[in-house]
């Protein structure tokens, strides 16, 4: 029972502790008039105190000075030489500030313009500072008492009326200083509110106008730090745009390329259906449906899986791998088909250093391109499938000796569905180097493609995956 | 085989059973998630066929999880509309054998399931030597012979065969032998399997008068004994 009093009793506290302002640039605007405030207090005070300080110190070393200049005469000529001695300087004291006062061991007074010791005085060695009666006037004054040879006393003092006022004054202008401070604090912290709204407000026009379909809004950039987020925000809004453009695309190609075999299946089961007169024409026909409608699954998949890789979300498979064992493997596994087709199959690899990826990602990709390769290439040429350093990236290269592509089919190559003019016969549906140009781009990497075997000038395509690799510092780690 | 078919998709569900029957299997079914886990852990089944998103607010994987939690080592397959390759590891981290997905082909299907009832078996994982009619292979030394006569084989080739003969009158397809012979877990869209069982054909069936390796249309390989 107690201790749930005492939790409820710390919740209360939590809810009261917490900071009530919501707004970011409320709480900036306070932030910045706070430490105005407080610390145009801290240096006024600072002024303050020393100023007076320096005051109370000047007057405490006048009169030290004096007294031990006065303790001197008396040793030189005892009460007549210090009797005199005072009387001189009050005469000569023009601002009427100093104060003085010898008494005999009997308490009467020798010399001076006090009227009596001040009964307060007691205590030889510290200054007083206390309030006295001098020519009808009532004042303050800091003295010191001294003490000298046979039984006479000394008192030594200054009047700080004068300097009291000087304190006054300063007192009332530091503060009056203080409080024009808090006020331009407090104006300064509007201002401060005022551009961190308009900062924000900049962006949030733009992001709203965003968010109401208008994909082509920016937010401007000025030029202050605010740019930094605005730059996030633009490219963000560039990536947005870009996979956008790529639905649109997709779902163009979708409505082309996906209708052709499903119109094509539903004709041939129509068909059958009506006109089939035999079990097998009917089997058989049933049996090329069911192909079509396979086809329309791969090219369901091999879409989804370019989207996904788009998407950029699928690098938890990601590992630093040595690429050369993977392109054995492939290697291994086409050559035989290769060989069939009547091509040869020739693998190179160099040093390389490893990379960060998916290793079945990375095999399908080169697996693309060397279905691609014994598509293409004409019997008895070579396929060439080679790995080594190309500056500072791991480049992957399948070359053939096929009829390559023209300049303008290689920049178009990559995208969904394209197919060259050459390539309409050849079965496959136009996504292969789609999907790899979507594996390079998860990876950080290029695909680049180049027609004609650059060192012998013959026909041809060579297709590169450029890949970045692990820097050496971080594999040690 | 003693199967359970866990599937809410009627039509499916009857297409599956009906082709698993014709096989000569003995198959129980389940529309929804509820019933499935109550058939799964009550009864003894040789293969468990999951399908991964199922009604009742008891999803396949869900299924799987309490019989891997049971400690029952039923061999699963799961059945999926989910192509997603994350979706396939998930599957298969839960404790599933196999994955497939939708749509697939009945015989993909029904090797796969035989597969993985065989798998169930003890008696295969400890054998140094694989017999097959007069084919037999050494395991230790690598060796196989045919009729007596040694047959030499590359590593791949090898394995591919052995693979083949550990599934002997079982149906494979050309992705399973990619996945389980080569781990490779994608579509290639050349014949690089049929390359690959020709070339072990011309060593293990041409140089004798009895074919052991046939090939099965629309499905895949068999290596039988007759």
């Amino acid at each position: 029972m107690l201790r749930r009093k005492v939790r409820c009793f710390g919740l209360v506290l939590k809810r009261r502790l917490r900071w009530p302002i919501r707004s970011a640039g409320l709480n900036f605007a306070l932030a910045y008039g706070l430490v105005f405030v407080i610390s145009a207090g801290a240096f006024l005070s600072f002024i303050w105190w020393n100023t007076t300080g320096q005051l109370d110190s000047q007057v405490e070393i006048a009169v030290q000075v004096d007294a031990a200049d006065l303790s001197h005469r008396w040793a030189q000529g005892g009460p007549t030489a210090l009797s005199l001695a005072i009387q001189d300087r009050l005469d000569q004291n023009v601002d009427d500030d100093e104060l003085y006062l010898l008494v005999g061991p009997d308490g009467r007074k020798y010399a001076g313009n006090l009227p009596g010791w001040p009964v307060v005085i007691t205590r030889l060695d510290t200054f007083y500072e206390l309030a006295i009666k001098r020519d009808g006037f009532r004042t303050n004054a800091k003295m010191h008492a001294y003490p000298l040879t046979q039984g006479f006393r000394m008192i030594v003092g200054r009047d700080v009326r004068g300097r009291q006022l000087v304190r006054h004054v300063l007192t009332d202008t530091l503060i009056w200083a203080w409080i024009m401070v808090t006020l331009l604090a407090a104006g300064g912290a509007l201002a401060i509110r005022r551009i961190f709204r308009q900062v924000v407000r900049s962006i949030a026009r733009t992001t709203a106008a965003v968010a109401q379909g208008d994909l082509s809004q920016r937010i401007p950039l000025t030029g202050n730090e605010t740019d930094l987020v605005g730059q996030t925000v633009n490219t963000m809004l560039e990536r947005i745009n870009r996979l956008m453009d790529g639905v649109k695309q997709v779902s163009n190609a979708i409505a082309h390329d996906l209708r052709t075999p499903i119109a094509r299946a539903r004709a041939r089961l129509e068909d059958a259906n009506r006109t089939a007169t035999s079990a097998e024409e009917l089997h058989a026909a049933i049996d090329r449906a069911v192909m079509d409608l396979d086809r329309v699954t791969s090219i369901f998949e091999a879409l989804l899986r370019i989207a996904q890789l788009e998407a950029g979300a699928r690098r938890a498979a990601f590992t630093v791998l040595d690429i050369r064992p993977l392109l054995e493997g492939l290697s291994e596994l086409y050559e035989a088909s290769v060989e069939d087709a009547g091509l040869h199959l020739d693998f190179r690899a160099g040093a390389v250093q490893p990379v960060n990826g998916d290793p079945h990602l990375l095999q399908q990709a080169v697996a693309n391109l060397l279905d691609n390769a014994i598509k293409f290439a004409p019997p008895g040429t070579t396929i060439t499938l080679s790995v080594d350093m190309q500056g500072e990236r791991l480049a992957i290269t399948v070359a053939d000796q096929g009829p390559g592509m023209s300049e303008d089919d290689l920049s178009r190559a990559s995208e969904r569905f394209f197919r060259a003019e050459t390539a309409r016969n050849t079965p496959g549906a136009g996504l292969g180097l789609s999907l790899v140009q979507a594996v390079m781009s998860l990876h950080g990497g290029a695909l680049e493609l180049r027609a004609g075997e650059l060192q012998t000038g013959q026909p041809g395509l060579s297709a590169t995956l450029l890949l970045p690799v692990v820097p050496a510092v971080s594999r040690k780690g | 085989m003693r199967i359970l078919l866990v599937e809410d998709d009627p039509t499916v569900r009857a297409f599956v059973l009906k082709g698993l029957r014709e096989a000569g299997h003995v198959v129980d079914e389940a529309d929804n998630g509820k019933d499935g886990l109550f058939l799964a852990v009550s009864e003894n089944y040789d293969v468990v066929i999951l399908d991964r998103m199922l009604p009742g607010g008891i999803d396949g994987l869900r299924i799987l999880e309490t019989l891997r939690g049971q400690k029952n080592a039923t061999p699963v397959l799961l059945l999926s509309a989910l192509a997603d390759v994350d979706e396939r590891v998930a599957g298969l981290k839960a404790g599933g054998d196999d994955y497939m997905t939708k749509p697939f082909a009945f015989s993909e299907l029904l090797a796969r399931v035989e597969a993985l009832g065989r798998r169930g078996r003890p008696e295969s994982a400890s054998q140094t030597r694989l017999v097959v009619g007069d084919l037999e292979m050494d395991l230790l030394s690598r060796t196989v012979k045919r009729g007596g006569e040694k047959i030499d084989l590359q590593p791949r080739e090898f394995r591919l065969l052995e693979f083949l003969i550990r599934h002997a009158g079982q149906v494979v397809t050309r992705t399973m032998l990619l996945e389980r012979v080569w781990d490779y877990h994608f579509d290639p869209q050349t014949n690089v399997i049929d390359v690959h069982v020709s070339r072990l054909r011309q060593k293990v069936d041409k140089p004798f008068d009895k074919p052991m390796i046939h090939t099965i249309r629309n499905a895949g390989y068999i290596l039988r004994a007759d």
